[in-house]
């Protein structure tokens, strides 16, 4: 069964205070960065899946997304799916 | 008539619930382990404060999917009381019993202190024996208490009167100084502060007595 990789970018929604964003903005403006408009701290998650093909992973994995590791209340998430070089098709 | 008190792991109030519910009110309570899907007897659920699945990935969501969940939510439809206390209330809004969400403290500090509360509606049986405007002292401990809500859910919450309790002086940039909320229906109730651990005087207070009395009021 073929291999994919994928990698989930979750991120507080641009109406949610990130109060972690604004203290690393604070501190890069420290370090001497200059011209930092924006800074919002979010989470990437590395997964790999089996699945019989593109369409049943992407099924899988939005499900994963919305329903575990984002809370679409406070938190928008974006998938990026590639199929692993390893995996051989069947 | 018994209360339920859930145990995750992780969970570091559940001592301190059985000990006010228990020992404090007399009122008769059990533990409840999150494996078990078997609420018969009970009459009110109590998901304490702690650190379920050590709040991995967000505060609550994988406690979410713990089997006495699926149990709760038919409980809830039935009209069981739930109170969820701090990591509790956070689990209910990952469950979707509550709105909205509790996200990181504004000074990102993890605040513990005893703070003043407002009570904002008596329509409940949560706080019908407060006066509404009525003044009390619970104590806070959290990292994650910043109560967040669109718009919409804010204008819902306020004209189906299920904004209970508010921060005197907002500690953690709630929206609306928000510290707990109701469902429409009234058996559910999240609070960040923590009334179990104000049922006694040598203690520094009894403010939160009659919250966990209404777990067991008709």
């Amino acid at each position: 069964m073929p291999n994919f990789h994928a990698k989930v970018q979750v991120s507080l929604r641009t109406s949610v205070l990130d109060p972690a964003g604004e203290a690393a903005k604070l501190a890069a403006a420290k370090l001497g960065i200059k011209g930092l408009t924006k800074l919002r701290i979010g989470k990437a998650i590395d997964i790999e899946i089996e699945a019989s093909d593109v369409q049943e992973a992407t099924t899988q994995l939005e499900l994963l997304s919305d329903r575990l590791l984002a809370n679409p209340v406070i938190e928008d998430w974006n998938l990026e799916l590639s199929q692993s070089k390893s995996s051989s098709i069947t | 008539m018994t209360i339920g008190i859930v145990v995750f792991p992780g969970s570091n109030c559940d001592r301190d619930v059985y000990w006010a519910t228990k020992g404090c009110l007399g009122l008769s309570s059990r533990f409840l382990w999150h494996e078990s899907t078997d609420l018969d007897g009970l009459d009110a659920i109590v998901l304490p404060g702690g650190f379920s699945y050590g709040d991995y990935l967000r505060c609550g969501a994988i406690a979410r999917f713990a089997p006495v969940l699926s149990s709760l939510i038919e409980f809830v439809k039935n009209g069981g009381k739930v109170l969820g206390i701090c990591n509790g209330f956070q689990i209910l809004t990952e469950l979707g019993l509550l709105p909205g969400a509790l996200t990181r403290n504004k000074n990102l500090h993890f605040i513990c202190n005893t703070v003043p509360l407002l009570v904002s509606s008596k329509r409940t049986k949560w706080f019908e024996s407060f006066k509404c405007g009525e003044e009390l002292y619970l104590p806070i401990a959290h990292g994650e208490g910043c109560y967040q809500c669109s718009a919409d859910v804010l204008n819902k919450l306020q004209e189906e009167d299920s904004i209970a309790l508010r921060y005197a002086n907002n500690p953690n940039g709630s929206i609306n100084d928000i510290a707990g909320i109701t469902n429409k229906e009234g058996n559910v109730l999240g609070m960040m502060p923590h009334p179990e651990r104000a049922c006694d005087n040598e203690l520094g207070g009894i403010d939160g007595r009659n919250i966990l009395q209404a777990l067991l009021a008709k």
